[in-house]
């Protein structure tokens, strides 16, 4: 069967820089893709292509087989894919609701946002993923990280997500919620999606993840299973930008 | 007091502290302080100007000319073209741009009615003047202007990237000029009786249709309350004791019978009855009172309001303007077309120059090179007082209106009390000043953003 996702030789520049060299990434049902490197190593980049944000210049994209064609955040949400940002992309000065529906809102019959159906559905939804959010009439600008990442999750969760990017969604939070997002990415997972997921922490990357990609200077430097290698083996690829395993083959 | 949250599924005695009857109303601090400003002001110079006709006295009270049916009726004509613009300027604000062309605009749009109704249509198309379509038409073409020139202004900020300062300010300079060009610099008038109708003391409702819609109004907010109230218990929210609500509904009520009441208070004076007494239902002169009620020109500041507040709160269109206010690079991210946003606000800015140059021209019975010269720095000052924050994604429709009425509240107070123009500047200037510093005073303390 052909895997959920597979970009293929993709490539995009800024300018003179090179961000992503013919890189080429699968990601099956099921399972979860870290992305590994330094800052600027073209991960995030890489991943805006598959969510609209950026363009690609060259390159293919396949979804479940078929080639895909993204141009915008708006083609990538019809792939059912849903993207976590790094800067939490929420609107501080709106409710949860309001962010968790935003550029979907529900709507009457008459065309008119219905901001109490958005409510009752946030807190259907919130009280699955984050039982302690109540400040569902507030700005998010007033909630803590962790209550906000919820909210961004629970976009990705609410719309059907099959495929979902989290670019560092532990960044911002505290140890509890860390966790709580760890056994929230275990849960979508269990449940079939497939995720790729950014991370400086290569001890909870090697805990959620299947398999880890890493890449240095745009360039894709290996993409292994967790199991067969060791986090030295990772923090040598990050660093040396080389793959010891194929090295010693 | 809180024997009355039954109601409220979450509102149990041990989850939520006792409420005063004060905070059980959920009311708009913000807005009880923008309205107290006012009354203020309104006091202030009531008093100020009955101390100096009747001294130190219980005269003081009754002899005050601000808190007078002619003056709240002058008043609220005088506001209504600025608040309507500053209804638009909310959105420009909200979105992070500004609009300095819109005191230019209105005097382009007012030309092109202007011409329209004295010179295009009775020259170019036989019409003859006093024709019953001649103030539509020209209505049509001043809106049409309107929208023309602010798509392409919104055009230039939205999709050439253009600071909207830069193509405001550039507008600033072009639209007032093309008005002058177009009217030769002459001034244009006077302008058709019909279009008249929309400006003020020559068009206004009257006792009985005043009552009629201030009737209409009641149970439309009534109905409303009612509305919202249902909703969210059918979704299981809380909602508030059923007393706050009542209490909410009387006083919307009482404000809106009273501004009807205060109107129609204020009479037409004996002489100009006596001129056409069979336009106020008399037979005679004799005897005959008339009221001039509701104004033309404030129903169609209130139209405009409401339209304006269900676009902010109940469109789409409103969702990702305050979105793109509060995050533009999320709102992007979730699919929204920021830049024809940006066309649409500044569109939409231009139709309410328009509609404000239907009040304003109309008003003065005449088109003017100068009419709504420095009326860009009014509305802006007006969107500002009325709490839209210049960082972007904060600010309401009725916060401008109350805004714009403090402003023209002080103005017409100083003129009144006689105080030299340049102090009255100065004094709008500190004034303009002090409400932002008093806003960022109230976030910090409420740690609202």
């Amino acid at each position: 069967m052909a895997p959920l996702v597979e970009m293929k030789n993709v490539s995009i520049a800024f300018g003179g820089v090179q961000a992503v060299d013919k890189c080429s990434i699968t990601l099956e049902a099921g399972e979860v893709v870290g992305l590994l490197g330094h800052n600027g190593a073209g991960k995030s980049t890489l991943i805006k292509m598959l969510s609209g944000a950026y363009k690609m210049d060259s390159g293919e994209i396949f979804i479940e087989g078929e080639k895909a064609v993204i141009n915008s955040p708006r083609d990538s949400r019809d792939y059912n894919i849903e993207t976590i940002y790094q800067t939490l992309a929420l609107a501080d000065n709106l409710d949860a609701a309001s962010n968790l529906f935003l550029g979907r809102e529900l709507t009457t019959r008459l065309g008119f946002v219905d901001d109490d159906r958005m409510e009752a559905e946030t807190r259907k939804i919130m009280a699955r993923l984050n039982p302690n959010f109540k400040k569902l009439k507030e700005p998010v600008a007033a909630l803590s990280g962790g209550q906000r990442q919820s909210v961004a999750i629970a976009r990705a969760v609410y719309f059907n997500a099959k495929i979902l990017i989290m670019d560092e969604p532990t960044a911002a939070l505290g140890v509890h919620e860390t966790e709580m997002v760890a056994d929230l990415i275990k849960e979508l997972k269990a449940q079939g999606l497939g995720i790729f997921l950014i991370s400086h922490d290569t001890r909870e990357m090697m805990e959620l993840c299947d398999r880890v990609a890493v890449m240095k200077n745009g360039k894709m430097i290996g993409m292994e299973r967790v199991e067969d290698v060791t986090e030295d083996d990772i923090l040598s690829m990050i660093i040396l930008g080389k793959n010891p395993k194929a090295v010693a083959a | 007091m809180s024997d009355q949250t039954a109601q409220a599924p979450e509102a149990s005695p041990a989850s939520q502290p006792k409420r005063s009857m004060f905070q059980s109303l959920e009311l708009d601090i913000r807005l009880l302080g923008m309205i107290g400003a006012f009354f203020v002001i309104a006091a202030g110079f009531h008093l100020y100007t009955g101390f100096s006709r009747a001294g130190f006295s219980l005269g003081m009270f009754t002899e005050g000319t601000f808190l007078t049916p002619r003056n709240l009726f002058n008043l609220s004509i005088q506001t209504a073209s600025v608040a309507i613009m500053a209804t638009g300027m909310v959105f420009i604000i909200v979105m992070r741009h500004i609009d300095l062309s819109v005191g230019a605009l209105l005097c382009t749009t007012s030309a092109v009615m202007a011409m329209t109704q004295t010179s295009v249509l009775p020259d170019m198309f036989n019409l003859p003047l006093g024709h019953p379509m001649i103030p539509w038409i020209a209505i049509v073409a001043g809106l049409l202007a309107g929208v023309i020139v602010g798509s392409l202004q919104g055009w230039l900020i939205g999709y050439q990237l253009i600071p909207a300062f830069i193509v405001t300010l550039g507008g600033f300079l072009i639209w007032r000029n093309v008005g002058w060009f177009m009217t030769d610099g002459a001034t244009i008038g006077p302008l058709d009786p019909t279009f008249q109708l929309f400006g003020g003391i020559s068009g206004t409702l009257g006792e009985g249709w005043s009552w009629i819609i201030g009737g209409l109004a009641s149970i439309a907010a009534v109905f409303l309350l009612f509305s919202a109230r249902r909703t969210r218990v059918s979704h299981d929210f809380p909602v508030k004791p059923i007393g706050a609500e009542v209490a909410i509904g009387a006083i919307v009520v009482a404000a809106i019978l009273g501004f009807i009441a205060v109107l129609n208070a204020y009479e037409v004076p004996e002489r100009v009855i006596e001129r056409d007494f069979a336009d106020y239902g008399c037979a005679t002169a004799e005897n005959c009172t008339a009221s001039y009620g509701l104004p033309i020109s404030v129903i169609v500041l209130l139209v405009v309001a409401i339209v304006m507040t269900v676009i902010a709160q109940r469109t789409r269109l409103g969702r990702y303007i305050f979105a793109t206010g509060g995050n533009p690079d999320a709102t992007k991210l979730t699919g929204v077309n920021t830049r024809l946003l940006t066309v649409k606000i500044f569109a939409i800015m231009g139709v309410l120059c328009a509609i404000a140059a239907i009040v304003a021209s109309a008003r003065q019975t005449y088109h003017t090179n100068d009419i709504g010269t420095l009326d860009e720095l009014r509305v802006i000052a007006a969107a500002v007082i009325g709490g839209t924050a210049l960082a972007g994604g904060i600010g309401t429709i009725y916060g401008a209106i109350i805004g714009a009425l403090i402003m023209q509240s002080l103005q017409s107070g100083m003129a009144m009390v006689g105080v030299d123009a340049p102090y009255q500047n100065i004094v709008v200037g500190a004034v303009l000043v002090l409400a932002v510093w008093v806003d960022i005073q109230y976030r910090k303390h409420t740690g609202a953003k």
